[in-house]
């Protein structure tokens, strides 16, 4: 069995699986927002960065070798992710108190799990129209973090391309709907489909079922995002 | 020579705390009630300076303030500005305070459209047109969060924070030491 060392605990792995997926089978929690153990890596969060032999890499992409030296949860990289959790958060709307995906969501618990206490940064308050048009589906872009695993659920499992990124910039860059209209009323989109489950944060949401789930019962309340890891390792 | 020995350690000076609502709805200060009769341990350690507990009306100088609630007017940047000034230590208390919370829901859409909606198209509650008492503060054309504009020095998420994480706070600061909130104490909403 092949091992490498992550904050001086050894992670044994197989060939061919990342850094993060080693770890995460083995319950230690590398904090993430784009990577899904269903999906390919995507690399474009950078909230997995980590150190390997004194360099910076992702943990999502970067094949595990035998005699690795990764560094995972130290203070340094820790607040260097919080840095980018609170641009996340000036960058899109996140108004935990009135999001239907509050105690549900990743961002929420990885904020808390790193103890990111204020923004820091000025907020930006971005522009972004919801859209309702769909019977049974509400997207509210204000919450989305770009991470595209709706648009790699929707055409890799779903075979139908109803999402897309596109755009330059903060303000400029978003998903975009694939449809004449751009309206995902005008698409093929279903509630059955994975991408409809997919989203870590609030954008994606199934109407007529708004907080259903009583405070103190959700994903998050019960244990931290690092413990479920640890407690779903096999 | 020895100093004589005092019967009772002196009393500690009590530390002064200021506490005030700006863009915010009294929840924060309602959670603060809801330490219920630790409020009793409180007021041994504190007395309450400027504060709707108190209703004086300016803040003196204070070892802590909390503040509750975003900046959505003159009058709120003012406020805040006097607490900055008088208060050795400063505490953004709620959502509000810390990103703007509900309020700030008016920051994408134009402040003129938002003041006709309300005063003038809306026939419910348009009765004579949109205020214009000079008394009146004046509206910002965004809701700001308070580190925009002065130093915070601790944060207290939630909205409102809960009860146990205001105490936590309160004790820790008493204590001399950093704030921390563990699992369950911190959250956002």
């Amino acid at each position: 069995m092949n091992i490498f060392q992550l904050d001086g605990e050894d992670i044994p792995f197989r060939a061919g699986q990342t850094v993060m997926q080693a770890a995460t089978r083995h319950g230690v929690y590398i904090p993430h927002l784009c990577w899904h153990p269903d999906f390919a890596a995507h690399g474009s969060c950078k909230l997995c960065t980590v150190k390997v032999n004194g360099r910076f890499g992702s943990a999502c992409t970067l094949e595990a070798q035998p005699g690795m030296n990764v560094e995972n949860r130290t203070t340094e990289l820790d607040d260097k992710r919080r840095t980018m959790l609170q641009m996340f958060f000036v960058e899109g709307n996140h108004f935990c108190p009135s999001c239907e995906k509050s105690g549900n969501c990743a961002l929420q618990a990885t904020a808390y799990e790193l103890k990111m206490m204020s923004p820091h940064f000025d907020m930006f308050y971005p522009d972004r129209p919801v859209d309702a048009s769909h019977p049974d589906v509400l997207l509210d872009f204000n919450r989305c973090i770009m991470c595209s695993l709706c648009v790699t659920a929707s055409r890799e499992v779903d075979g139908k391309h109803v999402f897309a990124m596109g755009g330059r910039g903060i303000l400029g860059r978003r998903i975009h709907i694939n449809s004449e209209s751009g309206k995902l009323a005008d698409t093929d989109f279903a509630l059955t489909d994975r991408a409809a489950s997919i989203c870590p944060v609030g954008v994606i949401l199934e109407k007529r079922r708004g907080f259903a789930v009583p405070i103190g019962e959700r994903k998050y309340d019960k244990s931290p995002i690092s413990a479920q890891v640890k407690e779903k390792a096999p | 020579m020895n100093a004589p020995m005092s019967a009772t350690p002196p009393l500690a000076k009590k530390l002064r705390v200021a506490t005030t609502s700006l863009a915010g709805c009294f929840g924060c200060h309602m959670s603060l009630l809801d330490i219920d009769e630790r409020i009793l341990k409180l007021l041994e350690l504190v007395e309450f300076d400027r504060s709707p507990l108190t209703d004086i009306k300016h803040c003196g100088p204070c070892d802590l303030g909390l503040i509750e609630g975003g900046l959505c007017n003159a009058e709120n940047v003012h406020v805040l500005r006097e607490f900055r000034s008088h208060c050795k230590i400063l505490v953004a208390v709620g959502a509000c305070a810390i990103n703007g919370g509900l309020p700030a829901q008016r920051n994408h859409l134009d402040l003129r459209d938002v003041l006709e909606e309300v005063y003038q198209t809306e026939y419910l509650t348009s009765h004579g047109g949109i205020p214009n008492d000079p008394e009146l503060p004046l509206p910002l054309n965004k809701v700001h969060p308070i580190h925009e504009v002065v130093k915070v020095d601790y944060f207290l998420p939630g909205c409102p924070p809960p009860a146990d994480a205001i105490w936590k706070l309160l004790t820790d600061l008493l204590a001399g030491r950093t704030p921390t909130l563990g699992h369950g104490l911190l959250h956002y909403d």
